[in-house]
């Protein structure tokens, strides 16, 4: 990192400022939609940390997998899961979250002091000594870390595999009769027309 | 730069993550709380790395698969609310009471 001292403060003041907001909103707010343009929000600005922290490829990795896949995904979510849903008021649920406030509150003062009581033991090397860490993360990937890597490819076929199956809507067609075939694959769910009545009183975002 | 405020930030939006994932009734949003408890961990680790281990970047090595298995749990986990809102018509945290005793 070439950039100087007072930039790379200011830097990361703005994106530290941005990235709490931003949280803070993901969590506070009372429409779901918005809680999830602010989670790209906040996925952004920790990638502007990693860069500040030199880590380019895992900031790309972080834009390209969180906002271009993990968000899209939850919007897709949210307006497939679009209700208009009154919750219910439960006896108690302030006292709940201020109980819960409370205890965030003092774990935050717990990891902080934690944080700065330690002594890191601090390489002294600088930080620009690799200076090209897709190789680096490259060579490690295909050396020391190839099990794992391996093991994640197959972690993620089988997270394909199993979120197809338990998202998949099995299509019954209206002139079969009573009885389907089930398989060990189908889940036991709602007929389809129900699915359809709940949907309608929706109103679009 | 110091390795702490990195770590302070980390350990807020760690908090951040579990006030939302205890107090949210929405189910999407109890979700959108786990990337952010998985973002406060990827944000140390990057930090260790560049900070106690900067000439050979473990700390990103692990970061890239913090990122691969977060990206699986959205999947798997936004796939089970889906099939819970077909069967039961409603994402409300507190009726889920399917796994109670």
């Amino acid at each position: 990192m070439n950039l100087a001292e007072g930039v790379q403060i200011v830097s990361f003041g703005i994106l530290g400022v941005m990235m709490i907001g931003t949280a803070l909103g993901v969590v506070l707010l009372p429409k779901i939609v918005h809680s999830a343009f602010l989670l790209a929000g906040v996925f952004i600005s920790i990638s502007g940390l990693y860069i500040l922290l030199n880590a380019d490829f895992v900031a790309a990795a972080q834009i390209l997998v969180y906002v271009g896949a993990v968000n899209v995904l939850i919007l897709f979510a949210i307006m497939l899961v679009n209700k208009q849903e009154d919750y219910a008021e439960l006896p108690g649920r302030t006292i709940r979250k201020a109980a819960t406030a409370l205890v965030c509150f003092g774990l935050f003062a717990l990891l902080g002091t934690m944080v700065l009581a330690t002594p890191w033991s601090l390489d002294i090397t600088s930080p620009a000594v690799i200076t090209n860490t897709t190789v680096a993360l490259g060579e490690h990937f295909f050396s020391d870390y190839l099990l794992p890597f391996e093991l994640a490819s197959v972690l993620l076929l089988i997270a394909m595999v199993g979120a197809i199956i338990l998202a998949r809507r099995d299509l019954i067609p209206e002139s079969t009769t009573k009885e389907t075939v089930t398989t060990g694959f189908t889940l036991p769910e709602r007929p389809r027309e129900l699915a359809t009545l709940g949907s309608e009183g929706d109103r679009p975002e | 730069m110091q390795l702490e405020y990195f770590l302070l930030l980390a350990a807020a939006l760690f908090c951040i993550g579990i006030y939302g994932l205890i107090t949210s009734r929405n189910a999407v949003r109890v979700l959108m709380s786990i990337e952010l408890m998985l973002n406060a961990v990827n944000l140390n680790l990057a930090g260790f790395s560049n900070y106690l281990d900067p000439s050979n970047i473990r700390g990103q090595v692990f970061t890239v698969f913090v990122i691969t298995v977060a990206a699986a749990e959205a999947a798997v986990g936004l796939a089970i609310v889906l099939a819970i809102y077909r069967n039961r018509d409603t994402i409300d945290m507190e009726q889920f009471n399917l796994l109670k005793w």
